[in-house]
C-alpha cells in the first residue's frame, strides 16, 4: 500500500528545519553544561575525598576474600556446613536483637506521641497563633536533621552508657521526623468538617479531637509504622556509640576480626529487618486496606 | 415546631444485626491491642534501665552541656572543620552518583516489563533487599576493612548501601513506564537495547535525576555520621570533640552540618523542579 506523504515547499521546509536545529542545538548544548559542570563537581569531589583508584583496585580483592572470610569457620571450612558452630552465639545476639527492637519500639512511640502533640501547633491550618507555629517548626527541624547517632554520642555522655541513650536519641529524632510529616498531612485536611465543629462554639481541642483527627488517624498510624521500621535500621548500629543493641557485638566483631560472627550476627539483622518490614507491611494491609496507603 | 417522628430502633436493629449487636472481640480489639502496646512499652521502659532517677540526673547534666555548648566557637580549628566539610560533601556527591551507575544496569534486571522471567528478578531483587537492610555504618566498617581509614572507604559504604535503594526506586520507576513507547520502538523495528534507549530512558531519566538529587540531599546527612566509626568527613571531627568534651566546638560542628544541609536541600530542590517540573514531587 502506497501512502502520499505531503512534502513542504523546500523553502518552508528549510526554515522549519532551521528552527527545529536550533531548538535542539539549545537543548544540547544545556545538557552539555549541567554535564560539564557535574563532571567538574565530581572531579573536585574526588580530590576532596582522596578517591585513590589504585588502593581500591590493589584492595578490591580484599573485599571479596573479606566476604571469603567471614563465611569461613576457624576451622576452614565453610559456615552452612556446621550451622550450630556458626550461631554459638544466637542466644545472646538474640538478646541484643531483642533490645534492638525494644529501643526502636519506646523511642518510636514516645517520639510518635510527642510529634502527636506538636504537629497541630506547627500546621498551617490548625496553629493557634503564627510565633508559635514558627517555634515549633524550627524545633523539628533541628530534632530532624542532626542524625539520631550525634544525639546518641550526646545522650551516652548525660546520661550514662547503655540503651536508654539510644531510646532518647531516636525518640529526639522521631518527634522531628514525624512531626513534619504529620503536620504536612493536617494541612492537607478538608476544613469543612473543623468549621463545622467551630460552628457549634467548640474549642481548639475538640476541633482537633472530632473534625481532625478522623482525617489523619489512618495516615499517622501508616506513617508511624513505617518510622518503626527505619527506626529499626537506626537502632542496629546505635551499639557502635554505647548506645544499645545489637551493634557492640557486631563492632566488636568486626573490629576483632572474629570473621564468622560478623556474618551470623550481619545475617541475624538482615532477618530481623527483613521479619520487621513484612510484620508492618502486613499490619498496615490490616489496617487500610492494600494500596490506600503505600 | 415540628418533631422529629421517634427513631424505629427495633426495625433498625431487626435490619442491622451487624452494628447493634457485634461480637465481643470486634469490641476488645482495639482497647486490647491498645493495652498490649502500652504493656510493652512500659515493659521496654523498665527493661531498658529507665528510671526517674537517671532521668532527672541525665536532664541535669544534659542542661549543663547545652550551658557549656554556649557560644559555639570553632576556636583555631575553623579551616580543619571547612576542610572536614568539603570532605563530607564530597562523600555525598560521589557515592551517590557511583550507585547510580552501577544501580541502572541491575535495575534493568529487576523490573518486570523487562525480565518477566520470575526466577531472574526474584533473587535479584532479594540480593538487593538484602544490600538495603545492613546499615550505612556497617558498610562502613566493612570497607575500612578492605581501604583503610579514610574517606575514600566513607564513599564506597554511601555507594553500596545506596545502590540497593536505588536499584528498587529505579526498577520500580522502570515498571511504572508507558508500555506503548517501547512498543513503538519495536514496531519500527529496533531491537531490545533500542527499545530500552530510545523507548524506557527518555520516560525514566528524570524521574531518576529526582531520585539521584534527592539521595544526595539525604545522603550529606548520612556522610555527616559515617566519620564517626572512622570513614572521613565532619563526622570523625564531631566525635571527636564530643570525646574530649570540647561543647562549644561540638555546637559549632553541629551548626555547620545544619546550615551544609540546608543549603543542599535548596539547591537540590530548586535542580528537582528544574529538571522534572513543579507537578511530580518524589
Amino acid at each position: 500500500m502506497t501512502v502520499a506523504v505531503s512534502i513542504l515547499p523546500s523553502q518552508q521546509l528549510a526554515a522549519l528545519n532551521e528552527t527545529y536545529r536550533k531548538a535542539v542545538a539549545r537543548k544540547r548544548l544545556r545538557i552539555a553544561l549541567g554535564a560539564a559542570v557535574f563532571f567538574a563537581a565530581l572531579l573536585v569531589a574526588s580530590v576532596g575525598a582522596e578517591v585513590n583508584l589504585r588502593t581500591f583496585f590493589t584492595y578490591l580483592g580484599n573485599f571479596a576474600s573479606y566476604f571469603d572470610r567471614i563465611l569461613k569457620l576457624d576451622n576452614g571450612s565453610r559456615v552452612w556446613t556446621d550451622i550450630g558452630e556458626w550461631l554459638w552465639g544466637w542466644r545472646k545476639w538474640s538478646f541484643y536483637l531483642g533490645e534492638t527492637i525494644l529501643i526502636s519500639y519506646v523511642g518510636t512511640v514516645s517520639g510518635a506521641v510527642l510529634a502527636f502533640g506538636l504537629n497541630f501547633l506547627a500546621a498551617e491550618n490548625t496553629a493557634p497563633a503564627p510565633w508559635l507555629r514558627i517555634v515549633v517548626k524550627r524545633l523539628m527541624e533541628i530534632c530532624r536533621t542532626v542524625p539520631d547517632i550525634v544525639f546518641a554520642l550526646i545522650f551516652v555522655i548525660a546520661f550514662g552508657l547503655g540503651p536508654m541513650a539510644g531510646v532518647l536519641a531516636i525518640a529526639i529524632h522521631t518527634i522531628g521526623a514525624l512531626g513534619k510529616q504529620y503536620s504536612e498531612m493536617v494541612e492537607n485536611i478538608d476544613m469543612k468538617p473543623v468549621e463545622g465543629v467551630r460552628c457549634t462554639g467548640a474549642g481548639w481541642i475538640s476541633c482537633m479531637r472530632f473534625a481532625v483527627w478522623q482525617q489523619v488517624a489512618a495516615g499517622f498510624a501508616s506513617y508511624t509504622l513505617l518510622r518503626f521500621e527505619i527506626n529499626v535500621r537506626g537502632a542496629s548500629v546505635m551499639g557502635f556509640v554505647g548506645a544499645g543493641g545489637i551493634g557492640q557485638e557486631l563492632l566488636v566483631a568486626i573490629r576483632k576480626f572474629y570473621y564468622s560472627d560478623v556474618s551470623a550476627i550481619l545475617l541475624m539483622i538482615i532477618l530481623t529487618v527483613f521479619v520487621i518490614d513484612i510484620g508492618t507491611g502486613w499490619i498496615r494491609g490490616r489496617l487500610f486496606g492494600r494500596g490506600r496507603h503505600t | 415546631m415540628s418533631r422529629l417522628p421517634a427513631p424505629d430502633t427495633e426495625g433498625l436493629q431487626a435490619r442491622h444485626p451487624g452494628v447493634f449487636d457485634r461480637p465481643l472481640s470486634a469490641r476488645l480489639a482495639t482497647p486490647l491491642m491498645l493495652l498490649g502496646a502500652v504493656a510493652i512499652f512500659a515493659f521496654g521502659l523498665v527493661h531498658l534501665g529507665f528510671s526517674p532517677a537517671r532521668m532527672l540526673a541525665g536532664m541535669h547534666q544534659l542542661g549543663w552541656i547545652t550551658m557549656m555548648m554556649i557560644p559555639p566557637d570553632p576556636g583555631s580549628s575553623l579551616p580543619l572543620y571547612l576542610k572536614a566539610l568539603g570532605e563530607t560533601l564530597s562523600i555525598a556527591l560521589l557515592g551517590t552518583t557511583l550507585a547510580a551507575l552501577f544501580a541502572l544496569p541491575v535495575s534493568l534486571l529487576a523490573a518486570r516489563n523487562i525480565v518477566p522471567s520470575n526466577i531472574f528478578r526474584f533473587p535479584v531483587r532479594r540480593f538487593l533487599d538484602s544490600i538495603r537492610g545492613v546499615d550505612t555504618l556497617i558498610w562502613a566498617l566493612v570497607w575500612i576493612n578492605v581501604v583503610g581509614l579514610g574517606p575514600f572507604a566513607g564513599v564506597l559504604a554511601i555507594a553500596m548501601s545506596d545502590f540497593g535503594a536505588f536499584g528498587k526506586l529505579f526498577s520500580e520507576a522502570i515498571e511504572g513506564a508507558d508500555q506503548k513507547q517501547v512498543e513503538g520502538i519495536r514496531a519500527s523495528g529496533g531491537n531490545a537495547l533500542q527499545e530500552i534507549r530510545f523507548g524506557l530512558m527518555p520516560q525514566v531519566l528524570p524521574v531518576i535525576a529526582g531520585q539521584v538529587l534527592y539521595f544526595i540531599e539525604s545522603n550529606t546527612r548520612s556522610a555527616t555520621i559515617i566519620g564517626i566509626v572512622g570513614a572521613g568527613g565532619i563526622g570523625l571531627q564531631l566525635a571527636e570533640q564530643i570525646r574530649v568534651l570540647e561543647w562549644q566546638k561540638v555546637s559549632f560542628l553541629i551548626l555547620m552540618i545544619l546550615v551544609a544541609v540546608a543549603a543542599i536541600d535548596w539547591i537540590s530542590s530548586k535542580l528537582r523542579f528544574a529538571i522534572i517540573g513543579r507537578r511530580a514531587i518524589v
